[in-house]
Parts: C-alpha cells; structure tokens; sequence
C-alpha cells in the first residue's frame, strides 16, 4: 500500500458516513417507536397507568444528566478548537462521568422495579392486564437498549480520550472526536423522546 | 518492473500468503475474499435446494424425515437470501468495480470496509453454529414468523443473529458506497455521467441503510421473546404477532430490491456494450433505480394479504405493488429498444442477459399476478409463489451474478474462458431453471402449498419434472463453474478491452494494478460513447 493512500484523508466524507451511521441508528429505535404507538394507541388507560408508577423524579434526574453531558460534550470539541487541550481533555472525562452517573441511576430504578416484581415475564407482571405487560415490556426494551447505547457511547468517547492524550487528535484532525460527539447527542435525543413517553404523558 | 506487470492479485506488501488476502484493505482483495465466501455458500445452498427436491421426488418419505425437511426449507432459505443473493453483487462486483468505475483508488472507508467482511464472516458462522449446535437446525421458514419461532425448541435464537449481524455488514456497505459515489468521483465524473451500475449501486444502497435496521430491531425482540419472554409479540401476553409480520416485511420487501436493483445494473452495462450502440434512455434507467428504491418501500403490506390486516390496507398496498412495477418495466423496455438495429455480439455475457430478461419479466409479471388482491388469495403460500421468487431471484439476480461473472472475469483475473463451453453452460442452466421452477407455476395453480414435505397423488407428476430440471440445473452450474475454475489456471491471456467495452475499468490493465489508476482519470466523454447508428 502506498503512503499517498494512507495520507487520504476526507473529513467531509467521514462526516457523511457518521450521519448515514446515526440514520441507521435512529431508524432502529424507530421499529420500537412504532410499537409504541400501535400499543399505546390500543392501551391508553393502562399506559397511563404503567406511567404513573415510573419514577419521576430518577427520570427527571437522568434527563438533566444527559443534557449536561451533551453540554460538556459541545466544550469538548469548543476547546479543542480553541487549541486549549487540557480544558478539552476535561470537559470530555466530565460527559464520560455523566454517562456513568446515568448509568448508575438506571441500574438503580431497574433493580427498584425489579424488586417489586415487575420485570419481563415475572408472575407479578404476568397477573396484570395485557396493556400494562406491554408497557413495562416497552420500558425495559427500550430503555435496555437505550442504556446498551450509552455503554457503547462511554466506551467509544473513552477510546477518543485515551487517543488525544496521545496525540491522534490534534485541533486539526478533530474528526474523531466530532464524530463521537455526534454519537453522544444522539444517545441524548434518543432519550429526550423516550423521558416524556414512559414518564411524563401520564 | 513495470506497472503494467504489477497487478493487484501478484502484488508484494509486508504481509505473505493467506495474510496478505484476510487483512488487506484493497477494495479488489475484499471483493475476492467475498467472491470465494459468497460462492462457498452458495454451494451449500444448491445442494440443501437439490436435497429438497430429491425429498419431494415421490410423495411421503424419499429420503428424509418431515423435521429434516423443515430444516433443510429454512437453511436453503436463510444461507440464499442472507449469505448469496443479498451480498452477492454489491458486496462481491460492487467492491471491485465501483471504484473503478468513478475513477477512484478505493472506497471511502477502506479499513470499515474489510470490517463488514468479517462480519459476514462470523454471521455466516453462526448460520452454520446453527445446522448443528444444541438444540438442531431451525425449523421455521426463513421468515421466522411468530408465534411459533418463540417457541420452536430449534436453533432460532442463533440463527436470527446470525441475520441480525449480516445485516450489519449490509448496513456498513451501503454507507461505505453511499459515502464513495457522493466523494470519491473523479474530475468529469458528474452523476449523469455515472455508469449505470453505479447508479443502481447507489439507490441499493440506500434501501440498505434505511430497510436493514428495521429488521434488525425486529430480529432482535424475536431473542429477547425468546430469552426473557418480554411479550410483545406474543398474543397470550397482548402482543400482536401480525406487528412483527409488518416490521419483518418493512424491511423484507425493500430488501427485495436490494438483491435485484444491483443485477439490473449489471444488464445496464452488459446490454449497450454487446449491442455496440448506447444506452437508450439513460436518464430514464437511472431515475427508475431510484423510483424502485423508494416506491419499493411502500408495498410490504402485499405479503399479507390473508394476514387479516383491514381491507382498506389492502386495496392500498395492491395498487402500490402495481405502480412498483412501472419503473421495472421501463429499464426492460430500454433494454430492449437499446438492442434495436445494434450491432449484437452474442458472447456468453450478453446471453446471459437475455436470459435475465426473459426470466425476470417471467417473475416480474408473475409478481403482478399475486398482486391482485382476489388472485392472491388463491394463490397464496402455493408453488406459484415459490416459483415466482425464484424467477426474480434466481432467474433475475442469479443470472445477472452469471452474466457479470463471464462479463468482468477477464477483468478480474486477466484470463480468458472457453466461450462455448460458457454458452452451452448456459443453454443447460436455462433449460433446467425452467423445468424446475415452471413447474412449479402449475403445480401452484393446481393448490400445491408450500413447504409442504407430502402431497397428493395429482402433484405427482409436476414434482418429478421439477426434480429432473434441478438435476439438469446442477449440471449446467458444475459446467459453468468447471469451466472458470479451468480458465483459472489454463485459460489464455485476456486482453485489457475483451469486450471493447467504455467504462473506465477496460481502459486500465487485466488484471488491474494495485492503485486501479496510475494517474486520476478525467472524464470527458459518457459511459457508452457509442455513436448513433
Ligand atoms: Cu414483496
């Protein structure tokens, strides 16, 4: 392989190729989104019902997270450009810290519900009606696969991390770390439709 | 050494041997690494189809028992669809040729590109994990319809990963040719110049983005019913199983396209150069590819006519289904007009291509048939179903895979075939397709059900011509392929233009160098310049 090869380098084009890559991704959230509407459409009374036994105030606590953690996200990729790398390499642990703490609370309201009995199959869940089965089946689906997103998303922001430190991504080579970013508000905007969903519309 | 000499199948880097092939970046090694992958599957795939046949031969046990045959159904349709006709043309000829084609050294993303290799790779694995692990062979159709794919004992989980990360690297390919087209075209080479395999390349493409997740989320709740048991497909739990029939074919039919809209760029290259005239309505083929794309993902509905979804949703997705059918007709009525007072070199590519007209518009009228919401009922989950999708998928996108296989392998490996005994191969695969699947036609219109392992006394008679034409099938691929594994190792020296074709790939070495071009091409002239007449 010749250098000039290697040397080809197309930010546009790597650009392009993360938005066609979040397309795929929203589209595969879109399949349980539809499953959302049809079911909730046939269960109003008993999604609301479901609804009222969420956690609000987790929820609302992990929705601020995440929004935070895209702000930090946005500093990231600002101070970078400013040519400021420590503040850079700071505010990138921060939305790393974020997206753990989002984890942490998730697993703490997944277990609350678990020990109440109510997960997938549970003989608790399966006494109840079919709109409520269905609902706490939606819930842990897609906030499962949600969450699974966020891991993802720690770890992919974590390998970008360990690459500035050494030196991969400089100012003018921030694809990677824009990239990622895009990545990270993505997971948020999943979120930003899934808080109202399971916790608000009530 | 002069580049000339240098091609990419000789050529020396830091790594050796099999190494040198399973690591490389090269879009022209990837696209051998598939050809050999997707060819070997292939083979599975035709020798569970002939042992179907064989079952069928006589009515009650042949040679099997009735779960094997279930099996055999599902894993001739799981290994075809997913492993053969699905990656077969973008994933094998779309990684040698497209960049070629627009006049670039590679694919955007090379390194992802080798990626998706691997993930079909460990996808096909997990397939052949699944024919003899724990729990036996899936049983369910390739369909893996709930409910009963939540509760067969079989294999299903492992199975529908395995299509789960095949369509990953589906995924993966498209947006690396999606990215290509729109970045990588060389000075001159504006879309309406574009070769018009890439052009189908390119709305392929994009039904592979959009379509794939949908199927890859459906799949996915199929494991999780499986595992956890979550209930949303399964109706003693509220779940609506006929939900998981819409999203299963939300991506199931657009994937249709994904397997012919690639073969019909092939013909698109094939006709004008044989024909030594230029392609008639150039706009118009290219235009059409995308009409399929999109109007393609509107008529799932059309699998499920008996599913008991409302009426209104079938008067809908029936008149949708015929509109589709517009834009194939026009690419076949441009083929046709583009053959009209050309000079016609009846070479072994450019038969196959008649071919695939023929048998294409056999399954594409076919489909039109079944699209008609009475006629439907008739004929539903019959053998004329399976015969209408083996002459689009067979008929259209095996033979189109045929025909650029004789068509670029001059190309591809620098030697030459015997072309009679390419051409006799030919006559015997159309006379055994025909015997095997329009049979099945008859059979279909006398009440045959599909994937049925017994069957009445009347059939009889259709289901031994249907075995014999799988015989004399068989036989015209074993010559086939015998005869370009031969030309291989003996066959004589290809020149660089065999075919006197006009895109950029006969204007670069056979087999081409390791950097396609030894300087940027600039493009002045169309892809088929070749004068009125
Ligand atoms: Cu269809």
């Amino acid at each position: 392989m010749s250098t000039a090869l290697l040397e080809h380098r197309d930010d546009a084009g790597a650009k392009i190729g993360m938005w066609l890559f979040l397309l795929t991704e929203l589209l595969l959230f879109g399949g349980l989104f539809v499953l959302y509407s049809v079911y909730r459409f046939r269960h109003p009374g008993e999604f609301h019902d479901g609804a009222m036994e969420l956690n609000l105030i987790l929820g609302s606590v992990n929705t601020l997270i995440l929004l935070t953690s895209s702000f930090t996200m946005v500093l990231s990729i600002a101070f970078l450009r400013l040519v400021k790398r420590g503040a850079s390499l700071l505010a990138l642990a921060m939305t790393i810290l974020l997206g753990l703490l989002f984890l942490v609370n998730k697993y703490f309201e997944w277990s609350a519900k678990i020990n109440h009995g109510i997960f997938p199959n549970s003989p608790e869940l399966l006494a109840r009606s079919h709109g409520e089965i269905l609902f706490f089946g939606l819930y842990y689906v897609m906030t499962g696969l949600h969450g699974l997103h966020v891991v993802i998303g720690v770890l992919l922001l974590s390998i970008v991390m360990v690459w500035m430190v050494r030196g991969k991504i400089t100012p003018d080579r921030d694809i990677f770390l824009e990239n990622a970013g895009l990545y990270w508000h993505l997971i948020d905007l999943i979120w930003i439709y899934l808080f109202p969903l399971f916790y608000l519309i009530t | 050494m002069s580049p000339m000499q240098n091609s990419y199948l000789t050529q020396s880097g830091t790594r050796r041997g099999l190494l040198a092939w399973v690591l490389s970046t090269d879009h022209k090694r990837i696209g051998l690494l598939y050809l050999v992958s997707v060819l070997s599957f292939y083979t599975v795939g035709v020798l569970l189809g002939l042992l179907m046949r064989l079952e069928l031969l006589t009515p009650g046990k042949t040679i099997v028992q009735a779960s094997t045959y279930n099996a055999f159904f599902t894993l001739h349709g799981v290994i075809m669809i997913f492993l053969f006709v699905i990656p077969a043309i973008p994933a094998i000829f779309g990684n040698f040729f497209l960049p070629i084609l627009i006049g670039a050294k590679d694919v955007a993303f090379p390194r992802l590109n080798l990626l998706s290799w691997y993930f079909y790779i460990g996808g096909a694995i997990l397939v052949v994990t699944a024919l003899f692990a724990g729990g036996g062979p899936p049983d369910t159709g390739w369909t893996f319809y709930v409910p009963y794919s939540l509760r067969s004992g079989t294999n299903v989980s492992l199975a529908v990963f395995a299509a789960f990360i095949l369509g990953f690297s589906s995924i993966l390919t498209g947006l690396n040719f999606v990215t290509t087209i729109h970045r990588m075209r060389a000075p001159g080479m504006r879309w309406m110049k574009m070769p018009l395999f890439v052009w189908s390349l390119y709305a392929t493409a994009w039904v592979q983005i959009l379509a794939t997740p949908i199927v890859g989320i459906t799949l996915l709740l199929v494991i999780l019913e499986r595992l956890f048991g979550v209930g949303l497909f399964d109706p003693a739990k509220g779940g609506d199983p006929i939900l998981f029939e819409h999203l299963f074919w939300i991506y199931s039919h657009p994937a249709v396209y994904i397997m012919i809209l690639p073969a019909m760029g092939i013909i698109t290259e094939i006709i004008p150069v044989f024909a030594r005239r230029t392609i008639f309505g150039y706009k118009a083929i290219a235009y059409s590819s995308i009409a399929i794309a999109a109007l393609g993902s509107l008529v799932w509905g059309h699998h499920m006519f008996v599913s008991g979804q409302s009426y209104t949703a079938n008067v809908i997705f029936s008149l949708l289904t015929f509109l589709v059918a517009i834009p194939s007709a026009i690419k076949v009525f441009n083929w046709v007009a583009t053959l009209y007072k050309g000079a016609i070199d009846t070479a072994p590519p450019f038969l196959f291509a008649l071919a695939f007209i023929f048998l294409f518009s056999i399954g594409g009228l076919t489909g039109l048939i079944q699209g008609a919401l009475s006629v439907n009922v008739y004929v539903h989950d019959t053998y004329f179903v399976v015969g209408h999708f083996h002459y689009v998928m067979f008929g259209g996108t095996g033979f189109a895979f045929f025909g650029g296989l004789h068509y670029w392998f001059p190309k591809m490996f620098g030697r030459m075939y015997s072309k009679g005994r390419a051409t006799v191969a030919l006559l015997i695969l159309f006379v055994g397709f025909n015997m095997l699947y329009f049979s099945m036609f008859l059979l279909g219109l006398q009440g045959m059900p599909r994937r049925y392992y017994d069957y009445l006394p009347e059939f009889h008679t259709g289901h031994v011509v249907a075995t014999v034409g799988s015989w004399v099938l068989v036989a015209g691929l074993i010559l086939m392929f015998a005869n370009l594994l031969h030309a291989l190792r003996k066959g004589e020296k290809a020149e660089d233009n065999p075919w006197g074709g006009k895109t950029l790939e006969w204007r670069i070495a056979s087999p081409p160098p390791p950097e396609n071009f030894e300087e940027v091409p600039v493009i002045t002239s169309g892809a088929y310049d070749y004068g009125a007449r």
